[in-house]
C-alpha cells in the first residue's frame, strides 16, 4: 500500500528577489501562503511540480511542503514553513512587513 | 593593515565582471539553477529561507575605517540598513537582490572588500586571533601570516575543488582566541630557543562529527609555513574523500589514517615540494609585515581614565569587562558588545557601523577587528580617550558591558534565516541575554553558543554551555551540552540528556545556574572551573530535576 499523500502546497523562491512564492489555483506564482492551492493529490501535485521544475527563469528550488487545510487558505504544516510564510522572528522584515 | 595593490584591484575587477557577466546569463535563461549555484557560491552568495544572503569576508577579522562605512554603505543601499557579524569573521547581508549583487560586490571593492572562497570547497577566509597586533601576551602579529595565506589560496588552481571545504585559523599568541583546534589547520605561534614558528594542529572541527584537531607538528619554522600547509592541503587532495560529503573533510581523513601517518604524507610531499619555493613567499612576508608595522603609539598620561574609573561606576563597569590588555603602555584593546540584552547577537545597524567607524577613525588607528565571537574590536585606545569613546558608545547604545559574561552569547541566524537549520537559534539567545541580565555579574565568566542545527556554526561543542537547536517531530528542541572549551584548553561539551523543548530552556538554564551558585567554591571560581572540580553529575541532576522536586528543595 503506499503511503498517504500529505496535503501540501507547491513553494519555491523567486529567481530575482529570493522571496519566498507558491503556486495558487490558477497556476500563477503568489507571494502568500493563504492563496496557494492546497494539493491533497498525489498526482496532481507531481504533475505540478514538473511544471515548476521548468520555471527555471521565474524560480530556484520548487518543492511540496507540507501544508493544513482551513476556512482562510493553507496554513503552514510544520515550522519551517510558518518562518518562511511570515518572515523572522527578530526583525518584522520579510512578509510580515509587507501584510 | 594591508592595502591593495593595482594587481588586487584588476584581480577583483575582473573577477567581478566575470560574475556579472555570469549574472546576466542566468537572468536570461542562458544558465540553469544548476549551472549557476556554484558560480554564485564562489562569490559568496547563498539563498537562503526570505532572501539571498551575501557573505563578505572579513580576512581575519581586521577592518578599516573606511571599510567599515563601506559595508554601512551597502547595508543601507542595497539590504535593510544591518548586517550579521559571523563566527567565521565574516559579514552577511540577508536581503539582497540577485538583480543587485554584482553592483554590491563592485561597491565593496572599492574599499579591498570581496566575497570570494566565502562558500564552496576551497580553503575559506582566514580567521585570526580578533586582538592580533595589540595583545600584550603575543608573540608577533599573525596577520602578515595570514594576509599571506589569503593571497595564496586565493584562486589557487590546485586548491578550487577540494574534497570540502577548508578552514585556517591563526594565532600570534600562546592563548588561542581564535578557536584554532576546530579548524581544519590551527596555526599556533610558539618559539623555540627564541625563535617563532607555529604549534600546526589539523583535522579539527565541529559539525555533525567534531574533533580537536591534533598536533601535527610542535615546532614549525615560519619560512617553512605556506610549503607546509601546500602539503597539507595536497595530502589531503589527494585522499579525501569525494564519494561522501560528511566523510570529506580533512578531520576525517585524521580519524581514517591517524595523525602519525597523516604527518607522514605531509612530510613526503613536503619533501618533494620545499625545494620548488625558492623564496618568493619570503620576499612577500617581509613586505607584509612591513604594511602590518604598528601605529605610532603615545605616550601620555592615563589621568582621565583613573578619575573616570573613580568617578564613573557606569563606566568603571565597562573597563572591567570590555578592555583587555594592550602590548603597548597607557593603551587598552576595547571589545565594543554587540550583544545588547535582547538584540541580535552579531548584529550592526549602518548607523552603528558608521559610528564605529568614526570612533576608530578619532581613537583608534582607523583600525577595527570583527571576533569569531561576533563583537567589534577597537584593537589601539590610549585608556586616556576611554571615557570619551565610551561616553559616545553610550549614546549610540553600544556600550553594553558584559564581555565574557551569560548575555555575550554566540548564535548562528538558525531558522530565522538559514536554510539548513532545525530550530531557531536567534530568540533562544535573546531569551537567555534578557532573563539573565540582572545577575550576570554574579554569575561570572561564562561562553554560551547556540547552533540551530548539527552543522555547528554557532560553536555549541565549544560552549561551557552549548545549545543545539533540532526538529524533534515537528516542534523545537534544544540540547545541551556542558564544559566546551575554545581556549587552548580546547574541548568538546559533552551532551548532559534528552533536550528541552524551546519555552523549557531558560527554567533549564535557572536550575543550572542556581545548582553553580550554589556549588561553586566563591565568586572567583567560574562556571567551568567548578564544572571541572565536580565533574558534570552534579549539573546534570540539577538540569534534569523534576517540577515537583524544584519546588520541594
Amino acid at each position: 500500500m503506499s503511503r498517504q499523500f500529505t496535503p501540501s502546497v507547491l513553494t519555491a523562491n523567486d529567481l530575482l528577489e529570493g522571496d519566498v512564492i507558491y503556486l495558487d489555483p490558477a497556476d500563477r506564482w503568489v507571494r502568500e501562503l493563504d492563496r496557494a492551492r492546497l494539493f491533497t493529490d498525489a498526482r496532481a501535485a507531481a504533475e505540478a511540480l514538473d511544471m515548476a521544475e521548468g520555471q527555471q527563469d521565474r524560480l530556484v528550488g520548487a518543492y511540496l511542503a507540507p501544508a493544513i487545510a482551513a476556512p482562510e487558505g493553507p496554513q503552514p504544516g510544520h515550522f519551517r514553513e510558518a518562518f518562511r510564510a511570515q518572515g523572522p522572528s527578530n526583525y518584522a522584515h520579510g512578509k510580515q512587513a509587507q501584510a | 593593515m594591508y592595502t591593495y595593490t593595482e594587481f588586487d584591484h584588476d584581480f577583483l575587477a575582473t573577477r567581478n565582471a566575470q560574475f556579472r557577466a555570469q549574472v546576466e546569463r542566468r537572468l536570461s535563461g542562458a544558465l540553469t539553477e544548476d549551472e549557476f549555484k556554484p558560480l554564485r557560491l564562489m562569490n559568496g552568495l547563498y539563498l537562503q529561507l526570505h532572501a539571498y544572503m551575501l557573505r563578505v569576508a572579513i580576512p581575519y577579522g581586521t577592518l578599516s575605517s573606511a571599510q567599515m562605512r563601506k559595508l554601512a554603505d551597502v547595508a543601507d543601499r542595497w539590504d535593510k540598513g544591518y548586517g550579521h557579524f559571523t563566527t567565521r569573521q565574516n559579514i552577511q547581508f540577508n536581503w539582497p537582490r540577485l538583480r543587485d549583487v554584482p553592483d554590491m560586490l563592485d561597491a565593496l571593492a572599492e574599499a579591498g572588500l570581496h566575497a570570494i572562497q566565502t562558500s564552496g570547497n576551497c580553503v575559506r577566509n582566514v580567521t585570526a586571533d580578533h586582538f592580533a597586533g595589540a595583545a600584550a601576551d603575543e608573540i608577533a602579529d599573525p596577520r602578515p601570516v595570514a594576509e599571506l595565506l589569503r593571497q595564496w589560496s586565493t584562486d589557487h588552481p590546485e586548491f578550487q575543488f577540494l574534497p570540502r571545504k577548508f578552514k585556517i585559523a591563526i594565532t600570534g599568541s600562546p592563548r588561542d582566541r581564535a578557536a584554532t583546534r576546530a579548524h581544519d589547520i590551527g596555526l599556533r605561534m610558539v618559539t623555540q630557543q627564541g625563535v617563532p614558528g607555529f604549534e600546526v594542529s589539523v583535522g579539527g572541527g565541529l559539525g555533525r562529527t567534531p574533533f580537536i584537531g591534533q598536533v601535527l607538528t610542535p615546532f614549525l619554522p615560519e619560512a617553512d609555513l605556506l610549503p607546509y600547509v601546500e602539503a597539507i592541503l595536497s595530502a589531503y587532495n589527494s585522499y579525501g574523500r569525494r564519494d561522501n560529503k560528511y566523510k570529506a573533510r580533512i578531520k576525517i581523513m585524521v580519524q581514517e589514517l591517524g595523525v602519525d601517518e597523516v604527518r607522514a604524507r605531509v612530510d613526503r610531499r613536503f619533501n618533494a615540494l620545499r625545494a620548488e619555493w625558492k623564496g618568493a613567499d619570503r620576499a612577500i612576508l617581509r613586505d607584509l609585515q612591513a604594511e602590518f608595522a604598528p601605529p605610532a603609539f603615545r605616550t601620555t598620561n592615563t589621568g582621565a581614565y583613573d578619575d573616570a574609573r573613580q568617578n564613573d561606576p557606569v563606566f568603571r563597569s565597562w573597563t572591567e569587562t570590555n578592555l583587555h590588555p594592550h602590548r603597548a603602555a597607557g593603551y587598552a584593546i576595547v571589545t565594543v558588545s554587540l550583544k545588547a540584552h535582547g538584540a541580535t547577537p552579531g548584529d550592526a545597524t549602518a548607523t552603528q557601523m558608521r559610528t564605529l567607524a568614526d570612533l576608530a577613525e578619532s581613537y583608534g588607528h582607523s583600525e577595527l577587528r570583527i571576533s569569531h565571537e561576533q563583537n567589534v574590536i577597537l584593537p589601539h585606545v590610549h585608556k586616556s580617550d576611554l571615557p570619551a569613546l565610551h561616553a559616545r558608545l553610550r549614546a549610540e547604545g553600544l556600550a553594553t558591558a558584559n564581555i565574557g559574561l551569560i548575555s555575550d552569547i554566540i548564535a548562528c541566524p538558525g531558522m530565522d534565516y538559514c536554510a539548513l537549520a532545525t530550530a531557531r537559534s536567534i530568540p533562544v539567545a535573546q531569551d537567555i541575554a534578557q532573563h539573565f541580565a540582572a545577575r550576570e555579574l554574579d554569575i561570572g565568566a561564562m561562553k554560551i553558543k547556540i547552533s540551530g542545527c548539527i552543522n555547528a556554526c554557532g560553536h555549541h561543542h565549544l560552549g561551557h554551555i552549548g545549545i543545539l537547536g533540532l526538529d524533534r517531530a515537528g516542534v523545537e528542541n534544544y540540547q545541551i551540552t556542558l564544559g566546551g572549551d575554545a581556549t587552548e584548553a580546547a574541548a568538546l561539551g559533552q551532551r548532559t540528556g534528552p533536550g528541552f523543548a524551546h519555552d523549557q530552556v531558560i527554567p533549564a538554564l535557572d536550575r543550572l545556574m542556581n545548582a553553580y551558585l550554589a556549588l561553586r567554591d566563591g565568586p572567583s571560581e567560574t562556571f567551568i572551573d567548578t564544572l571541572r572540580r565536580l565533574g558534570h553529575a552534579p549539573f546534570k541532576a540539577a538540569l534534569y530535576e523534576r517540577d515537583e522536586d524544584a519546588r520541594a528543595a
